[in-house]
């Protein structure tokens, strides 16, 4: 970044107006002062968000990480004197609750089946769209798109209705080709795919965006000189689309994910984590946790989260870049 | 985007029928629920639970709409939802803004640091944040009060982010005149700068406004009784109540929730979309 310091005379942000003059006369002193007058203009500037951004989101980053080494309850907000350390504590009982280990496999499972299907959805769509055969291309674009603005409450009362065992569209639609459908989020083996299918259908708009603004970048004439050199569309597709979208893959592929780790709502509004805890989610885990008061506990929790999301978009950095 | 140029081939024909297939197939996929929400809401109940399912409304009703009125304080819900919105959003411009102006055109020690730091948070989850919060809103007695909704949101790195990028697109030299012209630095901001910055503001606001808008997990912790309920809130409590499930007042209260967000979307999804755009590819 160039930067234009204000002693040297001549190359000012002045200069061009002809007043550097008394730029060239200044002594040290008011340069000095000039530059404290900077500096407290900046930080006037920066002070007002500074405040609010420290006060509710630094310091808890870091006051989280202090809570999960305590044995902080909310009863004791009133008595924070009663707090004590309890060092590892927190994350030892952790990895011994049965109830986290299934919140973290079936977290695992949401990300597993729901980023590469989300992925697939999103950059289908993208590449129809971008095909050039495509019409009316803003309305398809718009539609998919309709869900990921819309809260995910007002979408699982929809969901949750559609997939009634009864008067729901999808079983009435099994119907038509003889098939009873199942109770889709009453069977504790259906409920998780249900709700990982919801999310991809919800999510998918996004990386359908994200997917055709990175597609637009690569130059039409290297499809040109592939079709000259008798490559088909899936050719195309699979030598010079896929490459070059690589850092706009990566980058969907991270936000999806780290998406997929703290699904909450999806199975808060769906199905309150059941049947028999087959939905619930790390968060929704910590949200329990914290609900029961247990807020040493819960700030453990949400640490093995944020480690987590961390490693996962450390690995698939490492895994996109590797494959070069 | 390409256009085409030459008339089609055979072979093109058929892939553009497949994919205008497929791709209308998606959309009834992805908006037919919705329709389906919209009328339903407008049948009476024994019709929404009615096998087999239907589509159009047999008999049309408004009952479901009223009795959010009637049984809900829906009007008040709505009142919590856009005020929330509104201020959490004129909060983000106006801070996020500064900053963005601060780390883009001023020279001030701890600039680099600041933006860093600002840089660092916008990968931390809300679930790390979330309990320190809570209690820290709790001990400033804000918990089931509009500041405790409001002020955690007020200023986030995204934001900031954002703004500086823009910013800095913004020549300097025309700053420089402003200041030789002898105008202070918060009146160049607000008259020079900001106005030049309409399109990342927007981008911005609307961002804000939906996230905000369908906030959920900080409303459903903080706003305690019903005063305070923002509509997702509202409707998500009311959807687990005892017993059998009131869809019709459900499917109507989704409406509510959905209009105002789909509205704003529509009418601004040209931004909207592009905003995502480039802010995904960076």
């Amino acid at each position: 970044m160039a930067t234009a310091p204000v002693t040297t005379p001549g190359t000012g942000p002045a200069a061009p107006t002809g007043r550097s003059q008394t730029g060239r006369t200044a002594t040290a002193t008011t340069a000095r002062g000039q530059r404290r007058r900077r500096a407290l203009t900046g930080w006037a500037f920066a002070a007002p968000f500074t405040v609010l951004f420290g006060l509710f989101l630094a310091i808890p980053v870091v006051a989280s990480l202090v809570m999960s080494l305590t044995d902080l309850r909310s009863t004791d907000l009133r008595t924070p004197l009663s707090v004590d350390f309890v060092g590892l504590a927190n994350y030892v009982r952790l990895f011994s609750d049965d109830l986290f280990l299934r919140a973290a496999l079936n977290t695992g499972v949401f990300v597993l089946v729901g980023v590469p299907l989300t992925m697939v959805l999103g950059l289908a769509a993208a590449s129809a769209l971008n095909s050039g055969l495509i019409r009316l291309r803003g309305l398809f674009r718009v539609g998919f798109y309709l869900p990921v603005v819309t809260s995910i409450v007002a979408i699982a009362v929809v969901w949750r209705l559609v997939l009634d065992p009864e008067a729901g569209l999808v079983n009435a639609l099994l119907r038509l080709v003889g098939v009873d459908g199942p109770n889709w989020l009453g069977d504790s083996g259906l409920a998780l795919p249900s709700i990982t299918v919801m999310a991809a259908w919800r999510n998918f708009g996004f990386l359908m965006v994200v997917f055709l603004a990175g597609l637009q970048t690569i130059p039409a004439d290297l499809y040109e000189a592939a079709r000259l050199d008798g490559a088909s569309r899936w050719d195309q597709f699979r030598y010079v689309t896929l490459p070059l979208l690589r850092p706009t893959l990566l980058f969907g592929a991270v936000v999806t994910g780290i998406g997929y780790l703290q699904l909450f709502e999806e199975p808060f509004v769906m199905t309150r984590g059941g049947p028999l805890s087959s939905t619930l989610s790390v968060s929704y885990h910590i949200y329990n946790q914290f609900g029961f008061g247990n807020y040493g506990y819960a700030a453990a929790a949400s640490y093995v989260l944020f480690v987590s999301i961390v490693a996962l978009s450390v690995l698939q950095f490492r895994l996109l870049r590797s494959r070069d | 985007m390409t256009t085409l140029q030459t008339p089609l081939r055979g072979r093109d024909r058929i892939a553009r029928a497949v994919l205008y297939a497929v791709l209308v197939a998606g959309l009834l996929a992805v908006v037919g629920p919705f329709l389906w929400m919209l009328l339903s809401s407008l049948k009476p109940e024994p019709e929404i639970r009615q096998v087999p399912a239907t589509w159009l409304p047999e008999t049309f009703t408004l009952a479901n709409y009223r009795e959010l009125f009637d049984r809900l304080d829906f009007p008040r819900f709505f009142a919590n939802s856009a005020l929330v919105a509104i201020l959490v959003t004129a909060g983000n411009l106006f801070f996020c803004s500064l900053l963005g102006y601060a780390l883009a055109k001023l020279r001030f020690p701890g600039r680099r640091a600041l933006f860093l730091l600002v840089l660092g948070t916008l990968m931390v989850p809300g679930m790390v944040t979330f309990v320190p919060q809570f209690v820290l809103v709790s001990n400033m007695g804000l918990v089931n009060t509009y500041a405790g909704l409001v002020l955690p949101f007020l200023a986030g790195p995204f934001g900031v982010f954002l703004m500086r990028q823009y910013l800095l697109s913004i020549p300097d030299d025309l700053i420089e005149a402003a200041r030789v012209d002898g105008a202070g630095e918060f009146r160049i901001f607000w008259r020079v700068v900001l106005p030049l910055c309409r399109p990342a503001l927007a981008t911005l606001g609307i961002l804000t406004f939906l996230s905000t808008w369908n906030n959920f997990l900080w409303p459903l912790v903080v706003a305690t009784t019903e005063e305070r309920y923002t509509l997702p809130v509202a409707l998500a409590l009311y959807s687990v109540g005892q017993g059998r499930i009131d869809f019709g007042l459900l499917l109507a209260g989704a409406v509510v929730v959905v209009l105002p967000a789909l509205v704003v979307f529509l009418v601004l999804q040209r931004h909207f979309l592009r905003g995502i755009a480039t802010t995904g590819l960076k």
